[in-house]
């Protein structure tokens, strides 16, 4: 069934957009780390994006991305009033969350919207949340204030320093663990790279550490295992196990190398996108 | 009519005529032709018309057979489409890919001089000839009865169908954005062109099914609410979570599952990437694990993507092949070559994580275990190595956690199966039925429309006034 969009907001423009959908039967199920599968047009692929919030009431959901290949592409040409083909969730296994103390949430680049409705499901839980979120500069940050609303503290770091502290959300947290010995978990959602650096800064500490891992996935329910993962050396399929897994125990390293798998196709399909769309 | 007797002991079996295999391996077009009216008529004669028939007991949705059969050696199409439909509702699909060899014409009395009536073919040329054309019964309401079908596979479809005729409001969820399961994802079109499959179930919509697509059963919508919303529930979720073989190398980039291989091909129409959005890993050389239909389905599919060679490897001998006779030889008409008795030992990537090769491991067979088949055991110290850039595995699909996870109140049989009453269909709560891959484990399609017909003649008495 086709989703209409509700509202669209430039986040980082031609870069990044929220968009608010109509999306009842999911928004009314959709919890934290739950993601949707989308299908732009009838010849489209199916390319997950992760819930960044749902509204059960108005039955709207939130979706954030970053325009990266011809699909998101396809989606950015979307406005107000478009539809998107198909829309299919709430996919994976919800956050676990539970009453549990400090937890500290950090967000890289898109992720951060995808960290925000986790941190937000922390909070409600009776969590005290410490948010870290980074970009390459101020312009590239997302989510600040819808994180400012519920969030105990927010801490802002930027590679160049024209906002926050300057530096990588790495350094933040290793100083937040080395200073503060009551944090029970630590939530990382982001590119790859960051994540995996997030496991690394938090392994002396022995923190419980939650990542939610972004591999290539095709139907999204469990049925192909494109989306395998190898955590504490066995096969997992992000879809239906995750995809969020103990950060400690994920093969990083496979996951970066598995992500490259389509690199030349996706190049291919948007380079000849946008020499028909000009 | 006794002369019909005479002439089927003399009369071949009359062949379908087949796309050339030089040419068929570079498209996807259907491979099988079909019959025309003329070919109908001259098999059809062959039928012995049993006084007791007992083709029609190797029918799982028992098909009327010798009755249709005997309208087509007349030449009246449209009269054997009306009697296949009253027990099949998706006969054009049936026609082409059941085991008819192990199912109607298995028992066919012309078996013993080994050329049973084509009862398969008859039957798709009798759909082909109507599907789009003829008229769908049209339903008595009875008193707004509702029924849920969780799955658009073969196990729901044929469910949905039996209700939907009966008057009952029928309701079909499906995860994926196409109805059809294994039809539209898994079979590929040389075999079962997606043209039919759409006909068949725009049958199922004139007949007044609703689908519902994009709904996860367990995810969007539960048993629960469905039983809220509904007077019965047919789960016909299918078995779809692939079986990796579990050795090192298997997450290297090359490797996949041929639910993945395939459904990319199929449903993502990946062979015409990029005019369609999803890709697929290349191959040149081409290895599939497995010897069933899937497994020749991933490896003739892999040959019209352009490999140079194919190789199927399966760790059993031929005789072992759970894949139709059929497929088997046309895949190797095709040029799929065979490496028996070897099972993948490892596979080993170059330093872009990419699949160059696996080393196999040579195996005998051993003692037969408790189902009468034969072991398949390593013979020590024997491997060899095999260049190959796309490795596909299909050894067989577990049941999908996803459904059965969210409702924790279904019984389960050991193996993680639902568990049903062989009789009615119904599992341990009260209305709600299955039927398919997620009572049996990965079967066929008729099985699947078996046991869906079974659930929805069990609603049918139930609900339909």
């Amino acid at each position: 069934m086709p989703t209409p969009i509700l509202h669209k907001e430039s986040l980082i423009p031609g870069k990044t957009s929220k968009l608010l959908l109509h999306a009842p039967n999911i928004a009314q199920k959709a919890r934290p780390g739950h993601f949707v599968m989308l299908r732009m047009h009838a010849k489209g692929e199916r390319i997950p994006l992760t819930i960044a919030d749902a509204d059960p009431k108005n039955g709207t959901l939130t979706i954030v991305y970053l325009v990266m290949g011809k699909s998101t592409t396809l989606l950015e040409a979307l406005k107000v009033g478009d539809e998107i083909q198909d829309v299919c969730g709430p996919l994976g296994q919800p956050t676990r969350i539970e009453k549990e103390g400090n937890v500290v949430c950090v967000g890289g680049g898109t992720g951060i919207a995808a960290m925000h409705h986790i941190a937000k499901g922390h909070a409600r839980a009776g969590n005290c949340v410490v948010s870290i979120i980074g970009a390459r500069s101020r312009e590239l940050l997302l989510f600040e204030k819808e994180l400012s609303a519920f969030v105990h503290e927010l801490l802002v770091t930027t590679d160049d320093g024209s906002y926050g502290r300057k530096g990588i959300v790495t350094e933040v947290l290793r100083d937040r663990l080395a200073n503060d010995p009551g944090i029970s978990e630590v939530v990382a959602v982001g590119p790859v790279p960051m994540m995996a650096a997030v496991a690394e800064t938090t392994r002396p500490f022995d923190v419980r550490t939650t990542v939610s891992l972004n591999p290539v996935m095709v139907d999204g329910i469990g049925m192909c295992g494109a989306c395998r993962v190898t955590v504490d050396g066995k096969t997992k399929f992000a879809c239906v196990d995750g995809p969020e897994f103990d950060g400690h125990a994920v093969d990083f390293t496979e996951l970066c190398r598995r992500l490259t798998a389509y690199r030349e196709q996706e190049k291919h399909s948007l380079e000849l996108h946008e020499k028909t769309r000009s | 009519m006794n002369t019909n007797k005479k002439n089927s002991k003399t009369a071949p079996r009359v062949d379908m005529p087949c796309q050339p295999p030089d040419r068929r391996r570079t498209n996807f077009e259907e491979v099988a032709l079909g019959y025309t009216q003329e070919m109908s008529m001259r098999e059809a004669a062959r039928c012995l018309r049993c006084k007791k028939p007992l083709c029609f007991t190797g029918c799982p949705v028992e098909v009327p057979i010798r009755e249709f059969i005997g309208h087509l050696a007349n030449g009246d199409t449209a009269a054997a489409y009306a009697i296949i439909k009253s027990a099949n509702s998706l006969p054009a699909v049936c026609g082409r890919v059941c085991p008819q060899e192990n199912q109607c014409e298995g028992k066919c009395v012309l078996k013993a001089k080994g050329r049973p009536v084509a009862i398969g073919h008859l039957e798709r040329f009798a759909a082909d000839a109507c599907l789009s054309t003829a008229p769908e019964p049209r339903p008595a309401k009875t008193g707004g009865k509702k029924v849920a079908c969780i799955g658009a596979g073969p196990a729901s479809l044929t469910c949905a169908g039996i209700c939907a005729n009966a008057g009952l409001e029928t309701d079909v969820f499906e995860a994926l954005h196409e109805p059809g399961g294994v039809l539209v994802y898994g079979i590929p079109a040389f075999r079962l062109p997606k043209t039919v499959v759409a006909a068949e179930i725009d049958g199922l919509r004139r007949a007044g099914v609703r689908f519902h697509l994009n709904y996860v059963g367990g995810a969007t919508v539960t048993i629960e609410e469905l039983r809220k919303s509904h007077d019965a529930v047919f789960i016909g979720a299918g078995a779809g979570l692939p079986n990796f073989a579990n050795v090192p190398g298997e997450n290297l980039l090359g490797v996949c599952s041929a639910n993945e291989y395939l459904t990319r091909a199929n449903l993502g129409h990946a062979h015409d990437f990029p005019n369609h959005d999803t890709p697929i890993w290349p191959g040149k050389h081409v290895t599939v694990f497995g010897a069933g239909n899937v497994a020749m389905d991933a490896a003739r599919t892999a040959l019209r993507m352009g490999a140079e060679s194919v190789r199927v490897v399966y760790r059993r001998t031929r005789d072992e092949m759970p894949a139709r006779h059929e497929e088997i030889e046309h895949a190797e008409e095709e040029g799929v070559r065979f490496t028996l008795l070897s099972a993948p030992l490892r596979f080993d990537g170059d330093d872009d994580f990419r699949l160059v090769s696996v080393t196999l491991q040579a195996m005998k067979l051993g003692e037969p275990d408790s189902s009468g088949r034969r072991a398949s055991v390593p013979v020590s110290g024997k491997t060899s190595v095999l260049p190959t850039d796309l490795a596909i595995i299909a050894l067989g699909t577990r049941a999908n956690p996803l459904l059965l996870a969210a409702t924790p109140d279904l019984t389960l049989t050991r193996r993680g199966y639902i568990k049903i009453n062989e009789e009615t269909g119904e599992t341990s709560l009260p209305n709600v039925f299955a039927g398919g891959d997620i009572v049996t484990g990965a079967a066929t399609v008729i099985l699947a429309m078996g046991a869906g017909r079974l659930a929805g003649q069990e609603i049918r008495a139930r609900f339909a006034r």
